[in-house]
């Protein structure tokens, strides 16, 4: 059952359109990653979602009930929501205080206040911290609170802003943490905005590629990480082996697509003369000392045109007739004895290649 | 310096003997200002966040209307609560001139501008995420403008004690409006202004050193405050 739908939402600061005829529908109990590069709107549409900011144009139901209508269906509807903004914001209050604020702006009785906040603070592991003023705290602990106060209503949908943005791998480790037990125990929806990718696909369900305010592309993670739409969710979600191409022979089961002087192997609907796009990720790419002998359907003999290391990685560029480039583990790299300028062998399965309609 | 010397020494005689007349006129300034000053800070607390939480055409302009109001010489608000509530005036009706009543109107008018800027320029300083996210935590308007004032709180105390100050000082209008009735609307300052004129400085210097502790204790709380 549809929980809250966005039609045709525009955003618009002075002459420029932040956000472009933006639809979206998230179901009850959903967890949706809206995904994108920073800039593109995600914030601008949370923020509509969540009725902090009115649209320029565009609707947004909640419930089946159109909330951009009347002033009494926002306050109700925003009391159904909960938002945590990518900047921690705390009161300057105690932290069991900046928890219980949501339950006494509702007009809940004291026990009930008392019983839920100290589950809360249990919940997110603040307990020892309740009598703290919260800006004494860290950015991790204060985004604790925050998510605290925004859960404590029990929120039919909860918005999350790049709930871990700025903050260390440890800080953000405890925040994922705490998240993916809530979504586990509570049966909530969730849209959270992200430009961590790799967040996206562990948290969500669903996610969605924003970019220059548009919503390019809707799916499960697999779909948007192995099947992007068009160009630019492709490069956004890591998909750096962009070639043109063109398709010269097709079968039943294979057809054959011209890059450059060589012909890849794919697995494709596209017709004999069409031209296309084929995208390899980087980490369906290996690589080989001699020519390999597996099921992979193409292979290509290139020489190492680049080696960046980057943490436990080396992506590594190679030029087979047209560049390809691939990702290893640092010990694979080492095996492989890299060097710029070596013959190396580049395999990659035909079913590894995603093609796109090439119109230029 | 004879003389001064010895009235400085009768003014610490009558205020260590709790001198009545002393206790009266400085128990009546301290009860008109605080009244005056309770009474701005009802009307400038709310009529401050509905400026700063709403966004309206001449709303920079309004702000420096009251900026300019800060130092409005008090016998000009004088001269206009003189002018309402006299006989011949519009407000004449009430028979409020020359009474205490008339002295707290008359310095609630001369308070509020600044109470009221100070107020906006506090609540100014609070980060415009605060009210959004009380927003979006379920507060409605009136709970986030309480958060932001409760946020606020200490530059709003500055706001307020910044106004008492003022009122407490202020010497043109009490004389013009209240008249410095002896036991009715004399205070502070209008008994030093007529004591002195009298060459009783004895009870004008009691009275300046009263004053000066006053500003002394306005000043040592406004510091405390603005360290928070």
């Amino acid at each position: 059952m549809t929980l809250i739908e966005a039609v045709d939402v525009n955003q618009k600061y002075g002459d420029r359109f932040v956000l472009k005829n933006v639809n979206l529908r998230i179901d009850q109990s959903e967890v949706f990653a809206l995904i994108g590069p920073t800039g593109a709107g995600k914030t601008t549409f949370l923020r509509i979602l969540d009725l902090i900011d009115r649209p320029y144009s565009g609707e947004i139901y909640f419930n089946g009930l159109n909330i951009t209508a009347t002033k009494k269906e926002q306050l109700n509807a925003r009391r159904r929501m909960s938002y945590v903004q990518q900047k921690p914001i705390v009161f300057n209050m105690s932290v069991y205080d900046n928890i219980a604020c949501g339950l006494i702006w509702r007009h809940k009785k004291l026990g009930e206040v008392r019983k839920k906040t100290e589950e809360v603070l249990e919940l997110v592991g603040m307990v020892d911290y309740m009598k703290r003023n919260a800006k004494t705290l860290s950015g991790g602990e204060m985004q604790r609170v925050a998510i605290a106060r925004a859960l404590i209503t029990e929120p039919q949908l909860l918005f999350l802003d790049e709930p871990t943005a700025n903050m260390d791998p440890v800080s953000t480790a405890k925040i994922e943490k705490v998240l993916e037990g809530i979504l586990q125990e509570h049966r909530i929806s969730v849209i959270m905005a992200t430009h961590d990718m790799s967040q996206g696909q562990r948290l969500a369900g669903k996610v969605g590629v924003m970019i220059n305010g548009e919503l390019l592309q809707v799916g499960t993670p697999g779909n948007i990480f192995n099947q992007p739409h068009n160009r630019e969710v492709a490069e956004f979600v890591g998909t750096e082996n962009i070639l043109n191409g063109e398709v010269v022979s097709k079968d039943e089961n294979m057809t054959l697509i011209k890059v450059g002087d060589k012909v890849i192997n794919a697995v494709s609907d596209y017709q004999v003369g069409e031209k296309v796009l084929v995208l390899i990720r980087p980490e369906n790419i290996v690589f080989a000392l001699q020519r390999e002998t597996s099921s992979a359907r193409n292979n290509f003999k290139g020489k190492v045109n680049r080696i960046d290391t980057t943490g436990p990685l080396v992506r590594i560029e190679v030029d087979c007739g047209f560049p390809l480039l691939g990702v290893v583990t640092k010990q694979a790299a080492q095996e492989l004895n890299i060097s710029i300028g070596k013959e190396i062998y580049a395999s990659f399965k035909a079913t590894a290649i995603h093609t796109l309609k090439r119109w230029a | 310096m004879i003389e001064i010397w010895h009235g400085f020494l009768k003014a610490i005689e009558l205020i260590v003997t709790l001198n009545p007349e002393v206790l009266e006129i400085t128990g009546r300034s301290l009860l008109i200002s605080a009244s005056s000053c309770i009474i701005a800070t009802f009307i400038c607390l709310p009529l401050g966040s509905l400026i700063h939480l709403n966004n309206f055409k001449g709303k920079r302009a309004l702000i420096n209307l009251i900026q300019t109001f800060y130092s409005i010489p008090t016998v000009a608000v004088g001269l206009l609560v003189f002018l309402l509530f006299s006989r011949a005036g519009p407000l004449g009706f009430m028979n409020l001139l020359f009474t205490p009543t008339i002295m707290v109107v008359g310095q609630v008018i001369l308070i509020s501008p600044i109470i009221l800027g100070l107020v906006i320029a506090a609540l100014s300083g609070i980060d415009r995420a605060v009210p959004e996210t009380a927003i979006a935590t379920g507060a409605n308007n009136f709970q986030a403008a309480t958060l932001v004032i409760r946020e606020a709180r200490y530059a709003i105390y500055s706001a307020i004690i910044m106004g008492f100050g003022r009122a407490i000082s202020e010497v043109g209008l009490a004389l013009m409006v209240g008249g410095n009735i002896r036991g009715y609307t004399r205070i502070i300052t209008t008994a030093i202004s007529l004591e002195t004129s009298k060459g009783d400085i004895e009870l004008s210097i009691a009275l300046g050193i009263i004053l000066i502790v006053l500003a002394l204790v306005i000043n040592i709380v406004l510091n405390r405050l603005q360290q928070r």
